[in-house]
């Protein structure tokens, strides 16, 4: 009998553990079950150039159907109910039962939804799969306003692919600035100025209280009772990681699925990666539950290395991108616990700088806007445990290269 | 099935060489992620945003597949195994023209 390897999850991470696992020299079977209809694919355009109808589904696919078939691994659509570790089998919403003996959660997180009347209105879409955009997407033709609730990375994001399309966009953010979760106020601002810039109606310290309209949305009611008129509503205001399948199971969650440095729970024949999963951040010490495509894909191949009996731990640096309007931002490293900033550029008049990110002397982060440089730079550093001189780093005549061989490894 | 365009070799860095065959205008970076060769992760699926996907083009082919542009310009020259013919393989579109090339993958990417 040949072993198996059942994969929950045909998203980003799952994507990778199937690549991985071939390199890594698993020989078994590969049975990937996915809830969705399509192979795993890209989510970050979906807020971005799909959204905006520069790309097809065809397009967002990370691997060619081509590649599963290459590497013997089969996609099984259907969602799983239930595991059972004694036997080592997981159930399906079909009926059937299926045996592994490895196997990995990748089941990733879902909208949290907007706690208020209405919220089921037609016209009020998530943004987490491929249906939600085309949904969104097949109701532009007759939408000439939309309101984005919530101000994180994905609303401002869908508020600009929106705004790029003609729309009139009214973006709601509960707390006093966008980005307030993910970012530093320097940041924020930055944000906050660029979208004004660009048409965008930024609404700050906003509670929604309903949405309204006769079957489909057509006003969003706020805190003070105005109402804004609306026909199309965009939900973003974070993501809940899908751990329920694990705590039913008896595994440990601790926000996400519990994880050790090699992908593992506590259970020896069960791995968790990706969104689902929180672990504790080597670099920091802290415990963390990360929402990006770089974490999935690290921590997916230290599940396959893991399975495969090869050495290896989370270990690479997390970093984030994000694209809206001209601006491409590309974030390097964990800023929390900085204890200083050294700035590239200036954020207060132009679209293009970098922040940089200090801790006890050292380089720990970077948020890099229209500047790839800077963001190569920083995880190169950040990487190498570099402390540039703060000086020579803000100054735009200093060569970065440069600041990469003269650089201490010291604590200051 | 379309009909087969052309060849591209990837030659990992410890030599060991991948054939793969394209039949339409993907990118460097898809034929490889596509087709299981190590080396190549093209995490942010092909938008110049991660450097996860370099490549350094064989000395005869750089005329014809072209020189990189100021965006991969910027997301490459930090990492130490910079070459003269480096580019992302994401911004490298497979063409009958390019039906033979030769590229070598670094090292690490970073
Ligand atoms: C609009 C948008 C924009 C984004 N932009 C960026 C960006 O710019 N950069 C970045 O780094 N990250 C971005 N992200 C985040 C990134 O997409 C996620 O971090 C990544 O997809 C996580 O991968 P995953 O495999 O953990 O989960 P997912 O990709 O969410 O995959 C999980 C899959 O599991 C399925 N599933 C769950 N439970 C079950 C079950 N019981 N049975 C069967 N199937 C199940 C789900 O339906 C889903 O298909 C963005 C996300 C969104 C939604
Ligand atoms: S795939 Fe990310 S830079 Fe090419």
């Amino acid at each position: 009998m040949t072993e198996r390897v059942v994969i929950v999850g045909a998203g980003h991470a799952s994507a990778q553990v199937c690549a991985s696992l071939r390199r890594d020299g698993w020989s078994g079977e590969i049975l990937l079950i996915g809830d969705e209809p399509s192979l795993p694919y890209q989510r970050p355009p979906l807020s971005k150039a799909f959204l905006a109808g520069e790309s097809t589904l065809a397009d967002l696919l990370i691997r060619k159907p081509e590649f599963y078939e290459k590497e013997h691994i089969v996609f099984r659509r259907g969602r799983v109910t239930g595991i059972d570790r004694d036997a080592a089998t997981v159930g399906l919403d079909d009926g059937e039962t299926l045996g592994y003996d490895k196997l990995v959660l990748c089941t990733g997180a879902r909208p949290r939804p907007l706690p208020v009347p209405g919220a089921e209105l037609a016209g009020v879409h998530d943004l987490r799969d491929v249906a939600d955009a085309q949904s969104i997407r097949s109701g532009l033709a007759t939408a000439g306003r939309a309101v984005v609730i919530g101000g994180g990375y994905i609303g401002l994001e869908a508020a600009a692919s929106l705004r790029k399309l003609g729309l009139a966009v009214t973006v709601l953010e509960l707390a006093d600035r966008v980005l307030q979760r993910v970012t530093t106020p320097r940041i924020s601002a930055f944000y906050d100025r660029v979208h004004r810039e660009e048409g965008i109606d930024l609404r700050l310290g906003t509670g929604v209280v309903a949405l309204e309209g006769d079957g489909r949305v057509t006003g969003v009611r706020l805190a003070d009772d105005e109402v804004i008129a609306t026909d199309l509503v965009v939900v973003g205001v974070g993501v809940v990681p899908n751990v329920e399948l694990a705590q039913a199971a008896g595994l440990t969650v601790d926000d996400g699925i519990a994880v050790d440095a090699h992908g593992r729970t506590e259970d020896p024949a069960v791995f968790a990666a990706g969104d689902c999963t929180s672990y504790v951040d080597a670099r920091s010490g802290c415990r963390l539950r990360l929402e990006c495509v770089a974490n999935a894909v690290e921590q997916a191949k230290t599940v396959s290395a893991t399975i495969c009996g090869h050495d290896r731990s989370i270990s690479a640096l997390p970093w984030f991108w994000s694209d809206q309007f001209d601006l491409k931002l590309q974030i390097a490293g964990l800023s929390t616990g900085y204890d200083e900033t050294v700035l590239r550029g200036d954020p207060d008049t132009g679209r293009s700088f970098a922040c940089f990110y200090f801790a006890e002397g050292r380089l720990i982060a970077a948020d890099c806007v229209n500047r790839a440089q800077d963001f190569m730079f920083s995880k190169r550093a950040i990487a190498e445990g570099l402390s540039p001189d703060r000086g020579l780093l803000a100054d735009s005549d200093t060569q970065l290269a440069s600041l990469l061989q003269a650089s201490s490894t010291g604590g200051g | 099935m379309n009909a087969k365009m052309g060849t591209i070799t990837f030659i990992e860095h410890d030599g060991t060489e991948h054939e793969v065959e394209f039949v339409d205008g993907s990118s460097l970076m898809e034929l490889a992620t596509s087709n299981g060769v190590p080396g190549i992760d093209g995490d942010c699926g092909g938008e110049a945003s991660c450097g996860t996907c370099h490549v350094i083009v064989d000395d005869a082919w750089i005329a014809v597949a072209g020189t990189r542009s100021d965006v991969e310009r910027q997301m490459i020259e930090m990492s130490p195994e910079c070459a003269a013919n480096s580019r992302l393989a994401c911004q490298l579109k497979a063409c009958p023209d390019l039906d033979g090339l030769k590229v070598r993958l670094p090292e690490f990417q970073m």
